[in-house]
């Protein structure tokens, strides 16, 4: 029962976090506007990439085209969820440390890090969860592919993780700001190594591959949750990837926990 | 049972040195060298429920350091802080329901949009149902004389209603024990006023314990008893605002109206001319030869009207900051 209410509180939180932040975008409508037009112009980029990707006829790190097209779709689905939530919820802890905002937040009867984290919602992200989606499934189909249920639920649980551990490594490098106000800017550093996982893991030269896997794992963002979809993860890989995902959320609860004894709150 | 209690409660800030320009941000960034700032020390009080506390001291005396480690914002570099059984830095949800902090300085009400709006995100984060925050918006502002201020976006409030749904926002909770950081910061007078009743009336409603910063004297004087006095991070009284008259300043105003002029010169071995009109004059004259000099003064002038009162409490609150006490 106390479950079930703590469950209901947060989602009534929620709810009205998020249905205050759509009604600060109407606020702006010219703002509104130029993101609506941005957003159909990233759309259309992509499926320009998108008719190169079908007159060539080659493989890219072993992956046919059409595969790694589900790669860019979970790819595509990773910057949904960046948009959403990670830029504009995680860019603004900065801002809060140095005006000394964050206050109002640890004063109120909530956990600060899901505040922090899920304060916002932007719209603007849900035009890429659907041409992730979209994507994803003309992968599947023109390759020929077929899913069992069994391989969608695996691959939606890598996909989770890949989210846990992406939203994790930002959450830490933005609480950081608690100590060096200014010094990082969590976003460029995040959204350059991002990009690198639009392509298949096994694209890039050897030497980078383990880079990219166990030191920066992009490699589980997009390229394990594919492979789990057409049913040739490692077994072994993806337990690692569970690891991963579970050792950095337990780590950034931490780790915020650790640096909110360092805060001194803007003077004032 | 007092609600607060502090003793020996010190807080220093490790400040980084860094030299200017960039060369001594990258000198900094690989070796760390800091300054600690005693922001408090040591300090100690008990405050019972129901008291309203006014904390005073000059602009960096450590007051907001204070409040911050009450509301347990800051962690005390050592000393003990209990708020209502609770230690404040390990915030507890039962500790933060039951308190609140108004910032003048510091807003929490969303920019952007009504008031109304950041109040049903409080009510959300409170856990106060939609009926009784609803009932409890339309009592505070009717306390606070809000009206349809609380549906006008935020940034297009005076300062004043700001301050005010400010208000409202911060006390939805019905919080017991409230730390108000110069609450009347940058208000007119009138908007002064309001605020102070408003705080005077939430007191007498829900016995509520307030603590208040402010550097309008009025504020304190009108609402607190009892003040505390801060300079440079270490208590310098406590105790009721009369006596505070009494112990800092040895003399009293005397305002004297003559039926003709003057030759002032004449008063000066009565007391300290302040102030000097055609016909009127105020002195301060010592307590202890007050009775005396006032007979003089009678009978060696031809007086109109006569007052005496406390010198003003800015004069001996600038007197005590500037450390001119004898
Ligand atoms: N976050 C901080 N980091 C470092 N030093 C700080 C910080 N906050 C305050 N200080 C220093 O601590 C001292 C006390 O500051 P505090 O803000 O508590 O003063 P105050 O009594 O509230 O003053 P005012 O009346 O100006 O608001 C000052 O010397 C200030 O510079
Ligand atoms: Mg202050």
């Amino acid at each position: 029962m106390l479950r079930i209410n703590i469950i209901l509180k947060y989602l009534r939180i929620l709810f009205q976090f998020w249905s205050t932040s759509l009604s600060i975008e109407l606020e702006y409508k010219l703002n509104l506007f130029v993101e609506i037009l941005s957003t159909i112009g990233n759309l259309a980029g992509s499926l320009f990439v998108l008719s190169m990707f079908y007159t060539a006829d080659n493989t890219l790190g072993g992956w046919p085209w059409h595969s790694s097209l589900i790669i860019l779709g979970f790819y595509t689905l990773i910057e949904s969820f960046t948009i959403s939530f990670l830029q504009p919820n995680l860019s603004r802890i900065v801002k809060q440390v140095q005006n000394g905002t964050l206050d109002f937040v640890l004063l109120k009867p909530v956990n600060s890090q899901l505040w922090l984290s899920f304060r916002t919602f932007s719209p603007y992200g849900l035009p890429s969860l659907i041409v992730g989606i979209i994507l994803i499934y003309i992968g599947l189909v023109k390759g020929n592919y077929y899913v069992n249920e069994l391989s969608l639920i695996i691959s939606f649980v890598m996909f989770i993780c890949g989210l846990i551990i992406l939203y994790s490594l930002w959450f830490l490098i933005a609480s950081t700001s608690i100590w060096f106000v200014k010094i990082w800017n969590a976003n460029e550093v995040l959204r350059s190594v991002l990009i690198s996982g639009r392509y298949p893991i096994s694209a890039y030269p050897l030497a980078l591959r383990p880079i990219l896997t166990f030191l920066l794992p992009v490699a589980f963002l997009t390229t394990v949750p594919a492979q789990a979809l057409l049913g040739i993860a490692p077994f072994s890989l993806m337990m690692v990837g569970v690891t991963i995902a579970i050792v950095f959320f337990v780590f950034s609860i931490n780790f915020w926990k650790y640096a909110l004894k360092f805060y001194t709150s803007a003077s004032s | 049972m007092p609600v607060i209690r502090v003793k020996d409660l010190s807080k220093e800030y490790l400040v980084a040195d860094k030299q200017p320009g960039l060369i001594g941000t990258f000198r900094h960034f690989f070796s760390r060298e800091y300054t600690s700032i005693k922001a408090v020390e040591s300090i100690g009080f008990n405050i019972d429920r129901g008291e309203i506390v006014g904390f005073i001291g000059p602009n960096g005396a450590g007051k907001t350091t204070t409040l911050k480690m009450l509301c347990g914002l800051i962690h005390p570099t050592s000393g003990v802080v209990n708020v209502s059984g609770n230690i404040p830095s390990l915030r507890k949800y039962k500790f933060l329901k039951d308190i609140t902090l108004v910032m003048g300085q510091k807003q929490q009400l969303i920019w952007d949009l009504p008031p109304i709006d950041s109040l049903k995100v409080n009510a959300a984060v409170y856990g106060i149902p939609d009926k009784e925050a609803s009932y409890r918006i339309q009592e505070l502002a009717l306390m606070l004389d809000l009206k349809e201020e609380l549906n006008r976006p935020v940034r297009k409030l005076s300062l004043g209603q700001r301050m005010k749904a400010e208000l409202l926002a911060s006390l939805l909770h019905r919080p017991s024990i409230l730390f108000l950081d110069e609450p009347t910061l940058g208000l007119d007078v009138n908007s002064q006023l309001r605020v102070r009743d408003f705080l005077y009336n939430y007191n007498q409603k829900y016995q509520a314990t307030i603590i208040l910063t402010s550097h309008y004297m009025a504020d304190i004087t009108s609402l607190c008893k009892r003040i505390l006095v801060i300079d440079k991070g270490q208590l310098f009284y406590d105790g009721p605002l009369a006596k505070l008259t009494q112990q800092f300043s040895p003399s009293r105003l005397v305002r004297l109206e003559f039926n003709e002029q003057i030759n002032f010169s004449l008063l000066k071995h009565y007391g300290k001319i302040i102030k000097q009109d055609n016909y009127s004059v105020k002195l301060l004259i010592n307590r202890n030869d007050l009775p005396q000099k006032i007979n003089n003064l009678l009978n060696n002038f031809s007086i109109r009207d006569l007052e005496i009162a406390d010198p003003p409490i800015e004069e001996i609150i600038s007197k005590i900051y500037s450390n001119k006490i004898e």
